[in-house]
């Protein structure tokens, strides 16, 4: 029987020195939290928190023709943007369930990277490279890259003196190959938090040297930040979790993704399986879920119900620490998705009133929109 | 990671803690620790009545929810107010101002079950 031991990221020596909790996570040891949760989700939204994302994996795509056969792959459209755009797409199979969520970096004409979750490495690689022209190169670098991210309404003036980029020319999910604190990165302005925000991905053996520039320029005001603080982070914004709220068995059109599926374009996987739902429109629908206050708080796998009968389950449910009160996504049969209707979530026994919402939860968040 | 001695534990990761002859309940440090930030203790009316084992409450930390049991069957003549408004007095203080209930045991002779602190490191698997 073989064992499969969780790997470390570069920065995990960091982490434990810092008396991080550490869990094992889509194959990696990662810090779930450092100081507390709600002290870290606190802290991005207000401050600056400090992330090791280098769990995720990137497969770099090189050849003449990488963006319209990475175009071909995901239902987001890549041909046709410029250089230096970032673009959040589903990939799916032909039936239209969700193989992974990922960003494409469109970086040259002849060149194209992947991040994909740490969770799907293995099965992303294979299907990206089964789906790839031989005459592409693909390469699996997510060992070679680390992934620091840095995340807060005062980013800009925090990183700009950093860096020879202008931040404020930087657009919202573009990136441009550059150098913070003398280190090189690719520096991109996205992020999981909804707050303004930059990813740099470095080379991994330069990874603790950045996280330590970064960590020293940003002293007390500088917080590192765990896994269960990026989770609250994103649940706010109802940004999808893979494995929660999208997986195999969801398509783009009912997650609440249609706006990533670009059926104008001339074809890509899962293309004919999408117009077909579109046509048909959706069974059900990812939606917000609010207990309206008090002590509930609704969980993964907890059943949603409407007039005694069950519609729906909840994917991801949580208590949110700037909203202030537990909040959970779920699906919901169609009929009774609009925002505004009235369920009931059955939490361990007890079924609690509740309102369909849309998402986000938390509108008061400092990301770009542009 | 605190293990008092003078303390007697459950499999269920609460503490007890004579007092004359009641007993004040609480979670251990190792629960709180587990549990992460705490958001809501939800604790019985003091007068209710518990068997050993029961549930005699919930405990919902930002990322999962907990059960608190009995250690001891009783009435309970006491509730820790202070939870209502600041839960995470537990994370802080789980052996002292994190205290839950106080409970007034039928049968004394139940104490005996309960763990000593070196029983209940070993169980969470910490060297003594």
């Amino acid at each position: 029987m073989t064992e499969t031991v969780d790997r470390k990221t570069a920065l995990y020596e960091e982490h434990v020195r810092l008396g991080a909790r550490i869990v094992s996570f889509g194959g990696f040891l990662m810090p779930l939290q450092y100081t507390g949760q709600i002290a870290e989700h606190r802290a991005v939204r207000t401050g600056l928190g400090l992330f090791d994302l280098s769990h995720m994996g990137e497969f770099r795509i090189r050849g003449a023709g990488a963006p319209a056969a990475v175009d071909r792959l995901v239902t987001n459209r890549i041909l046709g943007t410029e250089p230096g755009r970032v673009v959040y797409s589903p990939m799916c199979r032909p039936e239209g369930g969700i193989v992974d969520d990922l960003l494409v970096y469109h970086l040259a004409p002849d060149e194209v990277l992947l991040v994909v979750n740490a969770s799907n490495i293995a099965k992303d690689r294979a299907w990206v490279r089964e789906h790839l022209p031989n005459s592409l190169e693909f390469t699996d670098e997510s060992e070679g890259i680390a992934l620091v991210a840095v995340q807060g309404p005062r980013v800009e003036p925090f990183l700009d003196p950093m860096t020879p980029t202008p931040l404020a020319d930087l657009a919202y999910y573009s990136a441009v190959r550059s150098e913070v604190a003398g280190i090189p990165v690719l520096l991109s302005r996205t992020g999981y938090t909804g707050e303004d925000g930059f990813e740099l991905y470095v080379a991994s053996d330069r990874a603790p040297e950045l996280w330590g520039r970064l960590r020293e320029a940003g002293g007390e005001g500088l917080t590192p930040v765990g896994l269960a603080a990026r989770d609250t982070l994103r649940f706010e914004m109802g940004y999808c979790l893979y494995g929660n709220d999208i997986d195999e068995t969801t398509n783009p059109l009912e997650a609440g993704l249609g706006w990533t599926v670009k059926f104008k374009k001339d074809a890509f996987v899962a293309k004919e399986a999408l117009e077909a739902v579109r046509a048909a429109g959706v069974t059900r629908r990812l939606v917000g879920l609010d207990p309206g206050g008090g002590r509930a708080v609704p969980r993964k796998g907890y059943p949603i119900l409407a007039d005694g009968k069950p519609v729906g389950s909840v994917t991801s449910g949580t208590f949110a620490p700037s909203v202030g009160r537990g909040l959970a996504l779920g699906y919901v049969a169609r009929s009774h998705s609009g925002a505004g209707a009235a369920v009931g979530i059955d939490i361990r026994g007890r079924v609690v009133d509740a309102a369909v919402t849309r998402p986000p939860f938390y509108t008061s968040g400092s990301r770009k929109t542009h | 990671m605190e293990f008092p001695s003078d303390l007697k534990y459950t499999e269920e990761h609460e503490w007890a803690r004579r007092e004359g002859e009641d007993f004040l309940i609480g979670i251990t440090d190792y629960a709180q620790s587990e549990l992460g930030d705490i958001v809501f203790v939800e604790l019985p009316e003091p007068g209710t009545r518990v068997d050993r084992g029961a549930v005699f409450g919930t405990i919902e930390a930002v990322k999962t929810v907990s059960d608190l049991y009995a250690p001891l069957g009783g009435e309970i003549l006491e509730v820790n107010t202070d939870l209502a408004d600041q839960p995470e007095i537990v994370n802080a203080s789980p052996y002292g101002d994190g205290w839950m209930i106080r409970i007034k045991p039928s049968d004394p002779a139940e104490v005996e079950s309960l763990m000593d602190a070196d029983a209940y490191r070993a169980q969470v698997g910490e060297d003594a």
